[in-house]
């Protein structure tokens, strides 16, 4: 009983929100790429950009949306390269985004160290403050989850509506729609199959690159080595959970949250019986039942993973 | 720009990429020096005496490369056939913890009875592991990628479950390791006193027979032309599910022998930082081995070089040691466009 209570309280759903929040703008940046043809397996070195370098502009003095703006700018910088190997010089889009998140990874560990050569315990900033909607946030449960959040989580939110609204009301979508389907269609129209290409690669890892800033500016207020901790492939899962659309992902992002959350409290309530690892492993078990659930219905873009030459069919 | 094959050139022109990506990566690591304050010259000397410049450096150098021979052998394997096996560290770690599970005392037998009993059960081990996320695949068509990724974090945590559990050292002080491999299950050293085991004859061993496999027998050409392009190998006959299991089986066990040599040759216990994130350097050694399986073991040696070089320099010039694997990770990105400027050129327009 004590079990199916923690579902009416506020405190679980605020919870699952925040969790979700991370997961959210990553698994749009990578939506983004897929739906025009490139599969990104350099979000999570990206996403462990993002962290740190929002983390560290504002531990060096920069304000929180400063820090949010150089996470987005160092992200799009790292989804350049992997676009440009990927997309005119069309090498294996596997390699290459294991190759950038090994780069990414490495890189930014080595520069943690450059600066901060002496430190045993991470140093703090001063993160996002929770902003209450007034009104919305009064509503019991639902409200106060979606409602009494820090404005990144709103950020997330708003994510979703403008990477759905460009994709299905803009010609830019329907062009990024059909780069991932069909590019030499989009060709045969004189727009360049490469340009939208690397301009959605670069804006995907951006958002990916956010969402590790939530991580150090949001959730928590430090950044410590391997805190993605898999996110970035969980998002991959859920954009295949989500059948590419921005929507269902986003749902698949929260159920997916709220079943990490509960977990948690599930773990308190168990008081030790149950290994707690068991609990830890729940969220990678779970993406690989999402995979698994979805696997007969998942219709990949046609154009993913398969590099386009102009004037090739 | 559009991409054109090349004809077939001279040696000396097809050395000429991968010299040049191996320069352009040198070059990438002496502005991360110089921004570390220091000389890119004499730190690069550092790096390369700490890795060959005495008996003991070049001794660690072979000991560091033998776990990345095996994973490097067990991806180089499952790329040929495209099956993206990305997860060589899961596979290691299965072997480790099957290496426990036998040579703590379970099986009071003789070393030469023990020792390829336990080997042959890592591979086992692991080979099982690869098999569930390469059934998905051809079964489902779920993603090995994904499903091979995540399995990393499920057995890393299955493991320190195991090493608080089942397999704990009851004398460890409570810290999670199992017991130490008793003495008949552990591979000797090659060198009375020094760390170098029988795990790198082993891994030599490896390389040679997966050469074959892959030069010699229907197998390995079955997986090139699987890896090649599938649809042509299903209507040529060849059963690509069948091969497809089997070069999972091959990976998933060669991966594992990595982790059944670290424990059973160098560390003699299993503990959660058995492996350093072998299985993702396995990709960068696969890589710059073209997927060849003897090139692995040359291409395992450098970038074991490098660790083991970046590691003593970092002790004395102070530059942190994340170099290595920032210089590993840039050579294996040079290393594929080398790869493709050698064949293909590059036309603007």
């Amino acid at each position: 009983m004590q079990a199916l209570d923690i579902l009416l309280t506020a405190s679980f759903w605020v919870a699952a929100i925040r969790i979700a929040s991370p997961l959210i703008f990553a698994t749009m940046g990578e939506l983004i790429c897929e739906r025009a043809g490139v599969l990104n397996l350099g979000i999570e070195g990206v996403m462990t950009v993002g962290a740190f370098a929002g983390w560290f502009t504002v531990y060096s003095g920069g304000d929180l949306w400063t820090g949010v703006a150089v996470a987005a700018v160092s992200g799009a910088l790292f989804g350049l390269l992997h676009a440009l190997l990927t997309v005119p010089l069309g090498l294996s889009q596997h390699v290459v985004g294991i190759g950038i998140t090994l780069l990414a990874t490495s890189l930014t560990y080595f520069t943690y160290r450059l600066v901060l050569p002496e430190v045993t315990s991470p140093p703090k900033i001063e993160p996002f403050a929770p902003l209450p909607i007034p009104g919305l946030s009064q509503i019991p449960i639902l409200g106060e989850a979606l409602f009494s959040q820090t404005p990144l989580t709103y950020l997330a939110f708003a994510s979703v509506a403008v990477v759905a609204w460009v994709l299905y009301r803009t010609p830019l979508g329907l062009a990024m729609r059909a780069a991932g389907e069909n590019p030499s269609a989009v060709e045969a129209q004189g727009i360049s199959v490469s340009g939208i290409r690397i301009g959605a690669v670069m804006a995907g890892s951006a958002l990916m690159a956010v969402g590790g800033a939530f991580l150090t500016m949001s959730a928590f207020n430090s950044f410590f080595f391997e805190m993605i901790n898999g996110r970035g492939w969980i998002c991959i899962a859920l954009v295949v959970f989500g059948s590419w659309r921005p929507g269902k992902a986003l749902i698949g992002a929260i159920l997916f949250a709220a079943f990490d959350a509960y977990q948690v409290r599930l773990q308190q309530l168990t008081g030790g019986v149950v290994p707690y690892q068991i609990f830890l492993m729940m969220p990678y078990v779970l993406s690989i039942l999402a995979l698994v659930l979805v696997a007969r219905r998942a219709t990949y873009p046609r154009a993913l993973m398969i590099p386009y030459q102009k004037g090739e069919r | 720009m559009r991409l054109e094959p090349k004809p077939a050139q001279s040696l000396a022109a097809t050395l000429l990429y991968p010299v040049g990506a191996i320069v352009v990566t040198l070059g990438f690591a002496a502005l991360l020096v110089l921004a570390a304050g220091a000389d890119p010259l004499s730190v690069f000397t550092l790096v390369a005496r700490g890795a060959a410049g005495s008996q003991f450096a070049l001794l660690e150098t072979l000991t560091r490369a033998t776990p990345l021979i095996f994973t490097g052998l067990a991806v180089a394997v499952a790329f040929r056939a495209k099956l993206w096996n990305i997860g060589a560290e899961a596979q290691l770690y299965i072997g480790g913890v099957a290496t426990v599970v036998l040579g703590t005392g379970l099986l009071p037998w003789p070393s030469w009875l023990l020792l390829p009993i336990i080997a042959v059960a890592a591979m086992l081990a692991g080979a099982l592991l690869l098999l569930g996320p390469a059934l998905l695949k051809t079964r489902l068509g779920v993603d090995e990628v994904v499903t091979t990724l995540l399995l990393n974090f499920i057995v890393l945590l299955f493991v320190s479950m195991l090493l608080e559990g089942v397999l704990k050292d009851p004398t460890g002080l409570g810290w999670p390791q199992s017991r130490k491999v008793i003495e008949a299950a552990q591979l000797p050293r090659i060198i009375q006193g020094k760390r170098l085991h029988y795990g790198f004859v082993l891994a030599i061993v490896s390389a040679v027979a997966v050469w074959i496999i892959m030069k010699k027998t229907a197998l390995g050409y079955e997986m090139r032309a699987v890896g090649h392009n599938p649809e042509a190998a299903r209507f040529a006959g060849i059963p690509v599910n069948r091969v497809l299991m089997k070069t999972a089986l091959l990976s998933g066990g060669l991966a594992a022998l990595a982790g059944f040599s670290e424990v059973a040759g160098l560390k003699g216990n299993l503990t959660l930082d058995l492996s350093p994130g072998y299985g993702y350097s396995g990709i960068v050694v696969a890589m710059l081995a073209m997927l060849n399986p003897l090139g692995v073991v040359a291409a395992a040696i450098f970038v074991a070089g490098i660790f083991v070089g970046a590691d003593a320099m970092s002790r004395s010039a102070g530059v942190p040691s994340y170099i290595a694997d920032v210089m590993v990770a840039t050579a294996l990105l040079t290393m594929v466009v080398a790869i493709l400027l050698s064949r293909f050129r590059v036309r603007w327009r």
